[in-house]
């Protein structure tokens, strides 16, 4: 089903079923210094987010960090050692997860084998015990939705991958959950399903933007395209939050910017917290540069010089730019992008540039240019 | 040159493979077959020189031979429908509650098919008997001179030491078919608004299905063809088919009712076999799981 086709059947969905438009689905989430524990092992420490009603949030971490363990605290399957977990208003942490009005999606899709499309996703309105007229309305509204009408007598085996996520998601959404659990909905997709089944989340939500989501991936992809903002996890405890992009451009840690996206990072001293215009002076080996000011820094001290790949260019882009000359260590072509790899100061360096036509040779120098804008400042012990 | 060798080695396999059929096929024929063979026999012969079905429409129409057969069907059926009920509480209690030692547990329950099937009787009239544990402490406690509890020497007696012995033949089948499903499935129901009652119903017992079907029709084989047990407990008006093989044959001598009663015994027991093979055949393999 084309992309356009299934956001104007979600569209017409909401127009039509008005249930989209329920005052339920405006409930944000509260995470109010949650602690999950295991006997004597701490798995989730005093986490503390808020998740605004209608936006989408992404947990992201690597294996390990409990970003599973807190949406599943959201759910109701794990129960904190302490702390409070709200939905809207209410307090939901004593409350069993048929209790919490949510709804959720997994990674290997958890459909029961047993029941068709349409007995899947009318199971939650049964369980509710739903008038069997709206149950069917609401069963083939939702399959409408997510562009599987033409499915609803065939076995989740009868199915694709891509098509089991979609099941799933109208599943989840039938019910008309104060809020959605996503848990790595995507992971077990292949790259091309899982681009376009992004896409169609995306649009899924704009048709539905009163809809709370918490997203929980471990791939930065998926939680840049697709979430307002971004709560990174690590080792249990959560390292950072904050709007996408402002979390993508300016990471707060080392480990934000390593984790969102791949980051050159440069050890510098800054020489002047205020340089102008927002700008910091700091110095990378003997050369100066033009960087974005960090409030907070005091002058001397060590940082890290955060730019992204494609932030670097063979040419000057904005104003102020900055100059370094590079020695190209490493070259390899990708398709729609090249990658270099260039030592500069003593520390080697990757740009991200469109396809050269005529790539530079190892060993070779030249010039390489960055604007102060795209280069941020991370404390170094941060 | 391909032409030529393949089928030489063709040739060879099918040779090889008749070679290592007939000493297993001997050996079953001599044990098995052959033995087999001459209850049929000596149930269609009788004392006579000819074959005749006389013996058979004798020993069907007979009240005794009709009573034992409506106990051995009565008594496995109750039985197994026992063994299905426990061994599906005992599989969603092990498999979806967690308490330290459920493994343990498990492992203990799968003994009893180890143990020979008498001793279950044995160990029940040291509990249930008239001069067992528990009739001794109610004889006690309510200060009666006879025993309160007297159902270890009826068909009741018999029922309840059968879905002890067989019980794990539905269980270990449960198991196994209960690690297939998925936690999230559960979990899913569970945050859609389904209670324990409705998971257990929509969810759980269609995945168990067909372990419940092989389960069972296995119990329903082995009850049916119970011996130790009844004879033990020797529960007074219960006979089955082979309690009455063994009476006719041993007590009265009477060799043609004892291969006639046999061969009705056989007969059931092939079928309710066949009906197993059906079913493992329907949801083995790859369907396993699926209904």
């Amino acid at each position: 089903m084309a992309p356009g086709a299934v956001i104007d059947d979600v569209r017409s969905a909401v127009r039509a079923g008005s249930s989209w438009s329920s005052p339920k689905l405006g409930s944000g989430i509260g995470f109010e210094d949650v602690t999950v524990s295991y006997g004597k092992l701490v798995v989730l420490a005093s986490l503390s987010l808020t998740i605004e009603p209608g936006e989408i949030m992404a947990l992201i971490g690597p294996s390990g960090s409990a970003k599973t363990t807190a949406l599943r605290a959201v759910a109701g399957f794990v129960r904190p050692a302490s702390g409070r977990i709200r939905i809207g208003e209410r307090d939901v942490t004593d409350l069993p997860p048929h209790a919490r009005d949510i709804g959720m999606v997994v990674q290997n899709y958890a459909l029961f084998p047993h029941m068709r499309v349409e007995d899947n996703v009318a199971f939650g309105l049964r369980a509710r015990r739903e008038a069997k007229e709206a149950v069917k309305q609401r069963v083939a509204e939702c399959l409408r939705m997510v562009g599987m009408s033409a499915y609803t007598q065939r076995y989740p085996r009868e199915l694709s991958g891509g098509q089991q996520q979609r099941v799933a998601i109208a599943r989840a959404l039938a019910v008309r959950p104060r809020v959605l659990l996503l848990d790595e909905p995507l992971s077990a997709l292949d790259a091309q399903i899982r681009h376009s089944m992004l896409q169609e989340l995306a649009r899924l939500h704009e048709a539905m933007p009163s809809l709370t989501v918490l997203y929980v991936t471990h791939d930065q992809t998926e939680a840049l395209t697709l979430a307002d903002r971004i709560a990174i996890m690590r080792d249990g405890r959560l390292v950072a939050s904050g709007p996408s992009q402002a979390l993508y451009r300016e990471p707060p840690t080392r480990f934000a910017a390593e984790f969102l996206g791949r980051a050159n990072l440069l050890p510098v001293t800054l020489e002047a917290a205020d340089a102008g215009d927002g700008l910091a002076r700091v110095r990378l080996g003997e050369i100066s540069l033009l960087v974005k000011a960090r409030p907070g820094l005091s002058v001397g001290r060590d940082c890290l010089l955060c730019i992204r790949p494609h932030g670097i260019a063979m040419r000057p882009g904005g104003r102020p730019s900055n100059e370094l000359t590079g020695v190209v260590r490493a070259m390899q072509w990708q398709g729609d992008l090249h990658s270099v790899t260039l030592e500069t100061q003593g520390v080697l360096i990757r740009m991200i540039c469109a396809p050269l036509r005529d790539p530079p040779s190892l060993g070779v120098r030249f010039p390489i240019h960055f604007a102060a804008e795209d280069a941020t400042l991370i404390p170094e012990d941060a | 040159m391909t032409s030529i060798a393949a089928p030489a080695i063709r040739r060879t396999s099918f040779n090889t493979g008749w070679q290592w059929v007939l000493p297993p096929l001997f050996f079953l024929s001599v044990l098995f077959f052959y033995p087999l063979a001459l209850i049929v026999r000596e149930s269609l012969l009788g004392h006579g020189r000819s074959l005749s079905l006389s013996h058979y429409d004798a020993v069907f129409t007979s009240g005794l031979f009709q009573d034992a057969l409506l106990h051995t069907i009565v008594i496995a059926l109750a039985a197994s429908a026992g063994c299905l009920v426990l061994g599906f509480v005992l599989a969603l209690v092990l498999s979806f509650v967690a308490f330290p030692g459920a493994r343990l547990l498990a492992r203990l329950i799968d003994t009893f098919i180890a143990l020979p099937t008498f001793l279950v009787a044995l160990s029940f009239t040291f509990i249930y008997g008239s001069a067992g544990i528990l009739n001794i402490s109610l004889m006690h406690l309510l200060h009666v001179r006879l025993p309160p509890v007297d159902f270890l020497y009826s068909a009741w007696g018999v029922i309840l030491a059968e879905v002890t012995v067989y019980t794990p033949f539905v269980l270990r089948p449960l198991l196994a078919s209960f690690s297939l499903i998925e936690p999230a499935q559960i979990e899913i129901a569970n945050s859609l608004g389904a209670g324990p009652w409705r998971i257990i119903r929509q969810v759980i017992l269609p995945a168990a299905i067909p372990a419940l079907l092989a389960g069972g029709s296995l119990c329903l084989l082995l009850t049916t063809n119970e011996f130790g047990i009844v004879l033990f407990i020797s529960a007074k008006g219960v006979i089955t088919l082979p309690l009455l093989v063994y009476d006719q044959a041993v007590q009265e001598f009477d060799y043609t009712t004892a291969c006639v009663i046999a061969a009705a015994n056989i007969g059931l027991s092939l079928t309710l076999y066949s009906l197993y093979r059906m079913i493992i055949t329907r949801f083995g393999g790859f369907r396993a799981g699926l209904v």
